[in-house]
């Protein structure tokens, strides 16, 4: 495979009994590429992340993760990606720290490994005054770019990011894009979707899920222009409406 | 039918959810209440729909007092809670036939209320409600909180986790049922649906930041805010954060929002800065402002 694809998906399928839920997927994924994976409600999106990160395994089709083969390798890929859920994942009854500390300890990484990231994560994200608070009662901006560093810990080749920003305020909602930038600047790659439309622009390429199939993957610049449409919210209801 | 909200308050322990909420919702307006998470919005709708008591201030749904006259309210108003409250366990048509009854009337009566919305999911009535997708659910709930018809309607949060074809198509329903004579109150994490809206209010932390028609919002953006791109994004956003000269910087899809401290800005000059720092391909643009660039503004001070 090539090695500078960090996903690598090719006929990717997936049934649940007579039903195709994803059809034939295929598209690659750069190193260090923000990757926006956008689709309506039911078209698939889910069922194929749960794919590529390794927890469903595809009916038909090619998948590498990482460098991992999805059918073969679930549990390397496991141990090489980052997972951040829409739901709030962290434990709300450990502190700060605490969660720190145990997510570094499920990823393997050594106690002094665990205090200096920890340290330096604190002091990146401004929690130096929670450090020893329980999760469950900070703001929700807080707790998502909290949990974003976290699924970061163990230096991932790829982050999967799935509505990171749901419910999240304006000014919290850019930081956190900042800090995709900077995880991206950095050679993570970052795959995310989002029901947010102006969001899908900030990603390098971007995929739309229509009916378990990808019906555009392009720019956001080129799918604007392939559409005629001013924005990425026009392309979508353009491809989903039909 | 009117709403009118004043002075409310409320807290929860040291928490302050609400402080000192006061605006009227006029009869037959679409008035939105767009904030993120945790800024108050379903502590304001419970209060509203007589689930929960105000600790300070009053407020009046269709000339009723939330406090001595809920059960008139209670009577008179539709409410969708933004987490999915129907039975998963009856079908559709069985919450739909529950509600009705609660309410004393029928589907039938009122089946011209629901009639556009009822039509897209009827092909699922006899499916269990915790079998629905998202859209459809939502639907559902939407029949069940108009099934009575309701003078006034609380929708919160309707749209959230919900993808942009569904969004559009509820905000058209919503359109619809305002011709019917609804007053509607809604709420929205998404700053573009404020557009939809007859007159919104920006809320964050407990309080209103801004009340006013989307329109006039934006234009009371107080400076000129240029669109800047270039190829390496993550490098440009340092480096302009970086400027002395800068106001706000924010993120704004393919470009950043940039706004200047000084009134005669000149593009140029950051140009010049941004070459000392190795970045070339810049392109920088005056831009109008959006709804979210106000919040942003109002929710810094």
């Amino acid at each position: 495979m090539n090695t500078k694809n960090v996903i690598q998906v090719e006929g990717l399928t997936k049934m649940f009994g007579d039903f195709t839920a994803v059809n034939s997927l295929t598209f690659n994924v750069g190193k260090g590429e923000i990757f926006g994976f956008l689709g309506a409600n039911g078209a698939g999106k889910t069922t194929a992340m749960k794919m590529l990160i390794g927890i469903s395994t595809p009916t038909s089709g090619k998948a590498y993760v990482a460098g991992f083969n999805v059918f073969t390798q679930a549990e390397d890929i496991k141990k090489n990606i980052g997972y951040m859920s829409q739901k709030f994942a962290l434990y709300d009854d450990l502190t700060v720290k605490e969660n720190i500390t145990f997510f570094g300890g499920i990823y393997g990484l050594s106690r002094k490994i665990i205090k200096e990231k920890s340290a330096v994560l604190i002091t990146e994200l401004g929690l130096e005054k929670v450090a020893n608070t329980f999760v469950g009662s900070l703001p929700i901006g807080w707790k998502q770019k909290l949990s974003f560093s976290v699924s970061l810990l163990h230096d991932p080749t790829i982050v999967f990011l799935d509505e990171p920003t749901g419910g999240v305020d304006p000014i919290t909602r850019r930081q956190f894009w900042e800090m995709i930038y900077k995880a991206a600047n950095q050679g993570t790659t970052v795959f995310v979707t989002t029901h947010y439309m102006d969001e899908a622009e900030y990603c390098d390429r971007v995929s739309i899920m229509v009916n378990g199939k990808i019906e555009a993957l392009d720019t956001p610049k080129k799918l604007k222009e392939q559409f005629s449409t001013n924005t990425i919210n026009d392309v979508f209801l353009k491809l989903a409406r039909g | 039918m009117r709403i009118s909200v004043s002075h409310i308050s409320k807290s929860y322990k040291q928490v302050k959810a609400l402080h000192d909420i006061s605006f009227e919702v006029k009869p037959n307006e679409i008035f939105g209440l767009i904030g993120p998470d945790g800024a108050g919005k379903t502590t304001l709708f419970r209060i509203l729909t007589t689930l929960l008591f105000p600790d300070k201030g009053n407020a009046t749904v269709a000339d009723f007092d939330v406090i001595t006259e809920y059960k008139q309210i209670r009577n008179s108003v539709g409410y969708m809670p933004g987490k999915f409250s129907l039975y998963q366990d009856l079908t559709v048509e069985e919450n739909l036939t529950f509600f009705a009854t609660i309410f004393g009337t029928t589907i039938e009566e009122n089946y011209d209320l629901i009639k556009d919305i009822y039509i897209q999911i009827a092909p699922f009535k006899d499916r269990r409600a915790g079998k629905l997708s998202g859209g459809m659910k939502q639907k559902l709930a939407l029949c069940c909180a108009l099934i009575h018809k309701p003078k006034v309607l609380f929708l919160d949060e309707p749209t959230t986790g919900v993808d942009p074809v569904s969004r559009k198509e509820f905000w058209e329903m919503l359109k619809r049922l305002q011709q019917k004579n609804i007053t509607i109150l809604v709420s929205t994490p998404y700053m573009d649906e404020a557009s939809l809206c007859d007159r919104i209010a920006l809320i964050q932390d407990g309080k209103i930041l801004e009340i006013d028609t989307p329109e006039a919002i934006v234009n009371q953006y107080p400076k000129q805010i240029y669109n800047i791109r270039a190829n390496k994004m993550y490098q440009l956003i340092q480096y302009v954060k970086a400027y002395e000269f800068n106001h706000s910087v924010y993120p704004f899809g393919t470009y950043v929002h940039y706004t200047d401290r000084r009134p005669d800005f000149n593009p140029e000059d950051l140009k010049r800065y941004l070459a000392s720092k190795n970045i070339f391909d810049v392109e920088i643009k005056k831009t109008e402002a959006t709804i979210e660039d106000t919040f942003m503004e109002l929710a810094r001070k």
